[in-house]
């Protein structure tokens, strides 16, 4: 009973707390819908001839003066709200991930390395790692971006920019895996487990990854939703400074810059649906991210 | 102790070193600087010239050395776009930037610690529950959202503050400020709560996770047992012990401030070093964008020099030595 | 005066209330030490802190009366029963190092506390906090009093922590394993101080301990818990010397004497039931060991490691772990290592397993030379040839790992067994020789208790066919009944197959049952090495002389008279 009560603790805690049931359930919808995206949006934003100029600033349903083919409105060039925001979720998405999985492919196995073999090494990649925390996200981002801006001849610039915006943000991440996979393996290298696997002569790639991983990837899956929710909103930061992607292939966060330019003016849905959109997104990985850390960390509930 | 501060003094060197090499990459690297300075009716030749002149045919290390010393006199270059000294462009932004970045970590700080205290002392309560919950939301705002939503309600909706700009601003000995006009203050307000709200997120969740580790300790509930004051148990022995590790992710979190109020100025129009800096990445300034660079990473390490000497002063461990 | 009757403690849980205890009674009278005995779980310290009142989130008192004096502890608002806390119940924790708030000096830490409980200004109060402590045996009190927790000893910070628990004159002192962390020479100062403190201030004491012989040695009553539920209470001549309860009886079996060495422990459920025998695992085992045994010889190891820097201009000092250590463990027997906290037992152990580099000196595993750490390879016999088994059962076995895991790795990785099937097979007729069920396999190592751990960490070490075992405080973390059987297991394994074992532990009781030598070790050095008999009977180090002395032990009278050897 103990131990099946232990298994499962986390899938019991899960369905015994609204708030992260909640979060789970926005946050698969709009994963999904931002697969299924091609499916599900009407216009293609991409695609210029899917819309039409004629159908441009039309409001929401529920206000005077709309078209019911557009559930939330259109923006000044005719687009579906929904469409854009659809699209603009798949690509915010996609960087978000992307970045994610490099900076933890690279944190995780310097950090690990770090933590493993201390020394020399450790030292050096934590101070990589100190130099790179004095260079906070948004600065390495912005950074690495003038940079290839300053490299890259216009006309590649175009093409490269997602990569060029994934890599800027999969930099600014790569420290806090790094971080605390170190200090997890630190605490598992005073293990007696640890020292049994080396006292055996265990190579160390198979100490690091079979045994010392799978017993710090509690802490790790905390920091990787807490940092999906990073990657995004930075990533919508970016393009919000107007450095990330261009007008016409929008992600969430250019949808909002362009929002702004109707601040001042009636058509609020073009700035505040976008809006609403990218907070809900990221409160839930957030919601999410804290459920996990209490759950590997009941303590502090 | 002095050997535990010098040491943490070589480590800043060897940060500021370490940045000042990635400017001066940047610099070298990035472009030629040659046809960035000169315009395009110079000559093949006039430009050799002049790439001799400023050294840029020496050795890599002695062209790093040379950068290095003339940072050390002050001397930061000259922007490929405005062609004005970079030590002048930055330093009259300087006060915009700091004044801005210090009272928002005021606010972080006067509003995150108490509620951090609070809903670590009464983890139950609703108040508790909806200050989590806000916070939670608070984090997951992008910063220029919270911007925008705030010129939207107090700048454009109730018309109550001005939604850019510096505002009044008195100039005292080169430093231009607006604290000490209302019409200063009331510019400053909305950039620095923008600024603030993301800190003081961060402040009041270890604030409270410190707190709540802290209280379970074994010193409290010794404390508790020997019939301490609340009070002074709470603020006296609990806070104190807290502030340690939160002392250290504030240092941390500074460059974080600075570095946001890049979104900030940017959202506000604040003519701040973050501003300068966007319009040099947008004109690939590359002195000025290095020159930031080194600037803020300054910052960042004076910031965290000041953090050492705190805990010097807050923990006796590291300051009084074994009498046995 | 304190009186419990019919105490129970729940904890509610979302699966329903968990009934840490039930049915308590128990009374304390002023200066009597009165000694709560019981294993882990017995529910001994939620006593203490229920008569206290800081029972932690979210327990609660179900039933029962609690009362000190007049006062009815149970209908006290928070408020009174904060005021009661310190003035006349006090408390001291287990471990000195962390009960003293590491930011304050002890002078504001004494001087807050009596100021809390009673109207006296601040020289009243700092002339009283300093007569204390010079009562209580901390010299030059009036310097010493401005000094911070990390500036005293652990001996000295644990009466440090009983001056503050005292310094409010209160009625009752919970003691919650107040010597537990403590060496034994410290041990015996704090429990004489303890002692007197009783007689001389009529202080009643709760003493909760696991330890018996602490409670035989000061305690006048004793109750003995087990599940939350008490199952003996009594003198302590009485209740230890003429158990009534199985338990105790039991409990009393399990405690190693130190002055005679027995053959076996009196197990409850292992009586008449001797190892299994015949199965394959001993088979293959037996198979692996057609040479003749191997002993271990270490000739002036040295062991330096740089100290912490604490100045610019001075070089660190080398801290010196290991000095000129040189022993024998001779072919199938067990040398055992004893040594307090710091004198060098695992730093030793690390050594000979290569985990570390000594700075000088020659190690032997029967006439071959064992590289020293870094020079010794991956692929070196001794890695197999030497196994290891831990301290920490909680954290010596992998937890991500099933158990077939953790068990089969040896045997495919010395390239013993080329067939999964087979070694599977082999390493559950091992979970039978080490007494468990063979089905343990497929679980993961939370599934069981720590004394089940330890049970795999030896099949473990068994399934590399080792020739040289290494048990390093095998039972410190381990209740005492448990402990018996831990070390029946290891007996009868040494017997079976004649395996050299160094077995090192703090504990002089459990060295006696176990070894056929004994090292003393000290500061790193060597005091005295000898026989087991001669070590214990005719100590000639006055350090292993004085070790013997402070050690408490069980009255001749009280001591199990079973299976003496």
């Amino acid at each position: 009973m103990i131990a099946f009560i232990k298994r499962y603790e986390g899938l019991w805690l899960f369905f015994h707390s609204p708030a992260a049931m909640i979060a789970a359930v926005v946050a698969v919808l709009i994963i999904l819908g931002a697969i299924f995206a091609p499916w599900l949006a009407l216009v293609n934003p991409y695609d210029l001839a899917s819309f039409s100029l004629f159908d441009g600033l039309l409001p929401p349903v529920w206000e005077e003066g709309s078209n019911p083919k557009y559930l939330l409105g259109t923006d000044d060039q005719g687009r579906d709200m929904i469409s854009s925001i659809l699209y603009g979720a798949r690509l915010s998405l996609v960087i978000g991930l992307s970045a994610l999985t490099i900076a933890a492919v690279l944190g995780v196995g310097l950090g690990l390395a770090a933590g493993y073999y201390g020394g020399r090494f450790d030292a050096i990649v934590m101070r990589i790692a100190d130099i790179q925390l004095a260079l906070p996200a948004i600065l390495t981002a912005l950074l690495i971006d003038g940079i290839a801006r300053g490299i890259l001849p216009a006309a590649v610039q175009q093409d490269v920019r997602v990569a060029v915006l994934t890599l800027a943000i999969a930099l600014s991440l790569w420290v806090n895996f790094a971080r605390t996979a170190r200090a997890s393996t630190f605490v598992q290298m005073n293990k007696e487990y640890v020292q049994a696997a080396i006292m055996m002569g265990q190579r160390p790639s198979r100490v690091m990854f079979v045994h010392i991983l799978p017993n710090i990837l509690g802490p790790l899956l905390v920091i990787m939703t807490v940092d999906l929710a990073s990657a995004i909103l930075l990533e919508a930061t970016l393009s919000f400074l107007g450095i990330g992607l261009p007008a016409d292939s929008p992600s969430l966060g250019t949808l909002i810059r362009i929002g702004m330019q109707f601040l001042l003016s009636g058509e609020w849905w073009i700035l505040w649906i976008p809006t609403l959109f990218l907070v809900a997104l990221v409160v839930s990985i957030n919601i999410l991210g804290d459920f996990l850390r209490d759950v590997f960390n009941p303590r502090l509930r | 102790m002095v050997y535990f501060i010098l040491k943490r003094l070589v480590q800043s060197v060897f940060v500021m070193l370490a940045v000042a090499f990635l400017a001066f990459s940047l610099f070298r690297f990035v472009g030629d600087p040659i046809t960035q300075m000169t315009g395009v009716e110079t000559s093949v030749a006039d430009q050799e010239r002049l790439r001799e002149e400023l050294g840029l045919n020496d050795p890599f290390i002695l062209q790093f050395g040379r950068f290095t010393a003339d940072m050390l006199q002050g001397d930061f270059g000259f922007s490929y776009r405005t062609r004005q000294p970079v030590a002048e462009m930055i330093a009259t932004r300087i006060p915009a930037t700091l004044e801005l970045g210090v009272v928002a970590l005021l606010i972080s700080l006067l509003v995150g610690i108490p509620a951090g205290v609070y809903t670590a002392l009464r983890p139950r309560g609703i108040p508790t529950q909806a200050i989590l919950l806000t916070t939670l939301v608070g984090v997951s705002i992008p910063t220029f959202v919270i911007g925008i939503m705030l010129i939207f309600i107090f700048g454009v909706q109730l018309g109550w503050l001005p939604t850019f700009g510096r505002g009044g601003t008195v100039q005292i000995g080169g430093w231009e400020s607006s604290l000490f006009t209302i019409e200063g203050w009331r510019a400053l307000l909305l950039p620095a709560i923008t600024l603030g709200v993301y800190q003081l997120t961060l402040t009041m969740r270890l604030v409270r996770a410190e707190m709540m580790e802290v209280m379970r300790s074994d010193y409290i509930r010794f404390a508790m047992a020997r019939g301490v004051p609340m009070r002074r148990l709470h603020y006296k022995h609990a806070l104190a012990n807290t502030m340690v590790p939160v002392i250290t992710i504030i240092g941390l979190q500074f460059g974080g401030v600075i570095a946001f109020s890049i979104v900030t100025e940017s959202v506000f129009q604040w003519p701040g070093m973050g501003l300068l800096f966007l319009e040099s990445i947008r004109f690939v300034d590359i002195p000025v964008m290095g020159v930031y660079l080194v600037v803020i990473a300054f910052f960042f390490v004076l910031v965290n020099l000041i953090v050492d000497l705190l805990y010097v002063a807050i923990d006796p461990r590291l300051r009084v030595r074994d009498v046995q | 005066m304190l009186t419990i009757k019919d105490l129970s403690v729940k904890f509610p849980s979302r699966f329903g209330d968990f009934t840490a205890i039930e049915d308590v009674d128990m009374t304390i009278k002023p200066g009597e030490i009165h000694g709560l005995v019981g294993e882990s779980g017995a529910g001994k310290s939620t006593v203490g802190a229920a008569v206290i009142g800081l029972l932690s989130s979210p327990g609660y008192i179900a039933n029962g009366e609690l009362s000190l004096g007049n006062t009815n502890l149970r209908t006290l608002t928070p408020d009174q029963a904060h005021d009661i806390r310190g003035d006349r119940i006090s408390m001291i924790f287990q471990d000195p190092q962390t009960s003293l708030n590491p930011l304050m000096t002890i002078e504001d830490q004494l001087i807050e506390t009596i100021q809390a409980h009673s109207d006296v200004s601040y020289a009243d109060a700092l002339k009283r906090a300093v007569d204390l402590l010079e009562e209580i045996g901390i010299k030059d009190a009036a310097r010493r009093i401005k000094a911070y927790p990390h500036q005293f000893s652990g001996g000295m910070r644990q009466r440090v922590v009983i001056a503050l628990a005292i310094c409010t004159d209160p009625e009752l002192i919970i003691a919650d394993e107040p010597t537990t962390a403590l060496d034994v020479a410290v041990q015996s100062q704090v429990l004489d101080l303890i002692r007197r403190l009783a007689k001389d201030r009529q202080i009643a004491f709760m003493l909760i301990t696991h330890d018996i012989g602490v409670i035989a040695q000061i305690a006048d009553r004793v109750t003995v818990m087990r599940k939350g539920r008490v199952m003996e209470t009594g003198e302590t001549a009485q209740v230890l010397g003429a158990p009534e309860h199985p338990y105790t009886r039991a409990l009393m079996d399990a405690v190693p004497p130190l002055d005679h060495r027995i053959k076996r422990f009196r197990v409850p459920d292992e009586d008449g039931k001797g190892p299994v025998t015949g199965n394959a695992a001993e088979k293959w085992l037996l198979e692996g060991q057609q040479h003749a045994l191997t002993g271990l010889t270490l000739t002036d190891i040295c062991m330096r490691f740089r100290g912490p820097r604490t100045s610019l201009w001075r070089k660190p000092e080398p801290f010196v772990a290991l000095n000129d250590v040189s022993l024998e463990v001779r072919p199938g027997s067990i040398l055992g290592l004893v040594g307090e906290s710091g004198s060098g037992k695992s730093t030793l152990a690390k050594a000979i397993t290569g985990l570390i580099t000594p700075s000088s000196g020659i190690m032997k595993l029967g006439d071959d030379i064992l590289p020293d750490g870094k020079a010794r390879g991956r692929k070196h016999p001794s890695r197999q040839l030497i196994q290891m088994v831990f301290q920490d059962p909680y954290s010596s076995l992998n937890s991500r790992h099933r158990i077939r895991d953790i068990l089969t790795e040896p045997l495919w990785f010395y390239g013993f067994v080329p067939d999964a099937r087979e070694r599977e097979k082999l390493a559950a007729a091992m979970l039978e020789l080490v007494g468990m069920q063979p089905d343990a396999i497929d679980k993961y190592p939370h599934q069981f208790s720590g004394g089940q751990r330890q049970r795999i960490a030896v099949a473990r070490a068994l399934l590399a066919r080792p020739r040289f075992l290494i048990c390093d405080e095998p039972t410190s973390a381990l209740d005492v009944s448990i402990q018996a059987e831990i070390l029946n297991l290891l007996k009868d394994l040494q017997a079976m197959f004649g395996l050299t074992i160094l077995f090192i532990s703090h504990n002089l009781a459990v060295v006696r049952q176990m070894a056929d030598d004994t090292a003393v070790l000290r500061n790193g050095r060597i005091e005295e090495i000898g026989s087991t008999d001669s070590v214990f009977e005719r100590p000639s180090a006055d350090y292993t002389q004085n070790l013997l002395a402070l050690t408490p032990v069980l009255p001749k009278a009280w001591q199990s008279t079973a299976v003496a050897g």
